[in-house]
């Protein structure tokens, strides 16, 4: 097994509620992220898949440093990344980089894509010295699929599959190690986003990334992913490899997710598992007590309002699970691609 | 739960059988913009019967939003024009109606659920306040008698505590909460075709998976047509009866939904169905469609499809291929559609 490259230990970021404007009190916290630990190996993706609300962005800030956690560490290669300092922050900013959601905004519209590609050198000149930087510009539009002829030109002049591979380029400026990779194609369309995914798979091979996957889409995140964690109102309810989590996922609020998820296949129709979660997700500013997701729960019992359920392996199952009745059950009938 | 209907075995673009619900009919749109014309709409024809889904399935820019304002009559002009065709409901042109005769239609005969329900609920008024409205300008009822009705139908679409609620405002409500509030205002006149244009984009998959089963309840209890644009090929899968495909401007394919999945006769539909990632199914790279959609400034001679298409020959460049009859149910615009359907076979008999 490879070796790995960011341990992320009880994570814990709340945000405070706060009334008033001069006399600021406050008078709650959103639990955002609650008690997270999560490992990511070299060359590996790592799936976190959630409904809106459930943290993953929140992860995602965190781990880049943009923000400090509440408590709890991430360690890169053993060292705490919260306590670094001056240039081995900068050290760390290299090897961490992010691809963002929405390719309109986080794109500035004054700048060419020579200058928002080339803009991390000007920091970390060592890895492009100034005579070399447009050349470096051009190698990486064409390995991100673009036309190197088109650096000078603008945001607005591309396509909305066209800017993420600009943001993708952007990440990759500085030969990072980690990507996180936050809902990188949930903005694009159907027909724009297999070319991105298969764009982020040929990167990974040929460059040797590990990624941080974060979305919503199951589907995406079943394609892209070797290992898949699943988030619910901040807290990562169930862990383990695709198979693992897609073929046999013990943790009811997994079982009821891919449950959602429509198959484009119309003879599934009748076959498919039906379990329909009732109501919405609960407040994080203020979670049921035990179990997060009892209230939504067919399996709740008396315990799981008491005690929250541990991310451990159960009697029966073969991965991590936060469920007092962690139970094997198969939803959605895997077979291999191209074969059906 | 199988809740497969019966199709209509009747073409829609072939002859025209009289009953029909609602008829949209060679349909031309386009947008007079600064940069030039944008051609929208480009002779659009589909139906839909009382009881049936039609879905309208198309990526960004297809069209198949701007169909469905034409029919209801909410194309902001300008930018966007009628340029030809006829959207008839019950056999009747609705573009020769007066205004009069169309906000009539509107809420009784054809009503719509928009994707984005708290920008198209208005945030200054409670829920009860705008369903109520309806009640009140339409059918003259008192405040009281709107309010009761107002509840009957929060009720409906099973928002929980409907009487207490009622009085509340939109940015109290979850977001499935506020499509359901949405669905409510939209069946309050009980209309006999509904429109829902993407209405579980912005929202989490289970509560997309409450709202699509709620909506199939509703036009099983009232019978109603219903148009689905969406540009989720797993949604479609789930509900509809029959689909239409939407590529810059002109639809591609007509099928029920069995046959487009099993054998799409049009390269766009093979390619959008090759090209997503199924979560049945084990990771192996996607096959992509090269390319990016056509600006609708300069929509491609003959074929719209034909730069992307790894069927194309030379008459795909000259000759725009009309959509063909391929069978009782289903239609292509493609002028290799019988060899791609043979092809198919081959592959999967």
């Amino acid at each position: 097994m490879s070796e790995k490259i960011l341990e992320i230990k009880e994570l814990v970021k709340h945000y405070a509620v706060t009334r008033g404007i001069v006399f600021k009190k406050t008078i709650g916290h959103v639990q955002a992220v609650d008690g997270v630990t999560l490992d990511l190996r070299e060359g590996e993706t790592l799936g976190v898949v959630g409904e809106s609300g459930c943290g993953k962005s929140t992860l995602s800030r965190v781990v880049m440093n943009l923000e400090l956690p509440t408590a709890g560490t991430v360690l890169y290669r053993g060292e705490d990344i919260f306590k670094m300092r001056g240039g081995d922050m900068r050290r760390l900013r290299r090897q961490i980089q992010l691809v963002m959601q929405d390719p309109y905004t986080s794109l500035n519209p004054r700048m060419t894509v020579g200058d928002l590609i080339g803009e991390p050198f000007e920091i970390h000149t060592e890895v492009a010295p100034k005579g070399s930087r447009r050349q470096k510009v051009q190698e990486l539009l064409e390995l991100v699929g673009l036309n190197p002829e088109h650096i000078n030109r603008y945001p607005h002049q591309f396509s909305g599959g066209q800017r993420q591979r600009i943001g993708i380029a952007r990440a990759l400026a500085l030969r990072p190690e980690i990507i996180v990779c936050d809902e990188p194609v949930s903005a694009l369309d159907v027909s724009i986003q297999a070319q991105v995914m298969n764009l982020l798979e040929k990167l990974q091979s040929e460059l040797g990334l590990a990624y941080i996957f974060i979305a919503h889409d199951l589907s995406v995140v079943r394609h892209l992913s070797d290992r898949v964690a699943v988030m619910y109102l901040g807290k990562i309810v169930e862990i383990g490899t695709e198979d693992q989590i897609y073929e046999r996922p013990t943790h009811p609020y997994t079982q009821a997710l891919l449950s959602a998820v429509p198959v484009p296949d119309p003879t599934v129709r009748s076959t498919k598992a039906i379990i329909r979660l009732t109501g919405d997700v609960p407040s994080p500013a203020n979670p049921p007590s035990g179990c997060r997701f009892r209230t939504r729960c067919w399996k709740a019992q008396d315990i799981c309002a008491k005690e929250v359920p541990a991310l451990v392996e159960r009697r029966g199952t073969d991965h991590p699970s936060a469920c007092h009745f962690a139970e094997e059950r198969e939803i959605v009938v895997t077979h291999e691609a191209g074969v059906a | 739960m199988s809740n497969i209907m019966v199709t209509d075995p009747r073409f829609s673009s072939a002859g025209r059988p009289s009953g029909r619900l609602l008829e949209v009919d060679d349909l031309r749109v386009e947008f007079r913009t600064r940069d030039g014309v944008a051609k929208v709409i480009n002779g659009v024809t589909y139906h839909v019967d009382a009881g049936e889904t039609l879905a309208v399935l198309g990526e960004s820019g297809s069209g198949k939003s701007v169909t469905a304002q034409t029919i209801m009559g909410i194309l902001d002009t300008p930018p966007g024009f009628l340029t030809g065709g006829q959207i008839r409901f019950h056999g009747e042109d609705m573009l020769e109606m007066s205004a009069e005769q169309r906000r009539k239609i509107r809420g009784t005969g054809i009503a719509m659920v928009f994707q984005d329900a708290l920008s198209a609920l208005n945030p200054v008024f409670t829920v009860g306040f705008q369903i109520g409205e309806q009640f009140r300008i339409r059918q003259g009822m008192s405040r009281k008698e709107a309010k009761r009705r107002s509840i009957e139908l929060l009720d409906q679409v099973r928002i929980p505590n409907a009487r207490q609620r009622v009085t509340e405002y939109p940015h109290q409500f979850s977001g499935g909460m506020r499509q359901r509030v949405m669905i409510a205002m939209s069946l309050a006149l009980d209309p006999e075709v509904l429109i829902a244009d993407e209405p579980t984009t912005a929202l989490d998959v289970t509560v997309q998976a409450q709202i699509m089963d709620l909506l199939a309840e509703l036009r099983r209890e009232r019978n109603m047509g219903m148009i689905l644009i969406t540009h989720d090929l797993g949604v479609v899968a789930d509900v509809s009866d029959r689909i239409a495909v939407m590529y810059a401007g002109r639809i591609v394919e007509e099928a029920n939904v069995h046959e487009l999945y099993a054998r799409p006769a049009h390269p766009y539909t093979l390619g959008l169905l090759d090209s997503i990632p199924r979560i049945d199914e084990k990771g192996q790279e996607l096959r992509t469609i090269k390319g990016l959609p056509p600006s609708l400034l300069r929509i491609p001679s003959g074929c719209p499809f034909h730069p992307r298409c790894p069927m194309a020959q030379p008459v795909c460049v000259e000759k725009v291929p009309p959509l063909r009859r391929l069978g009782p149910t289903r239609g292509s615009a493609c002028h290799f559609a019988e060899e791609l359907l043979q092809a198919e076979e081959l592959v999967k008999p």
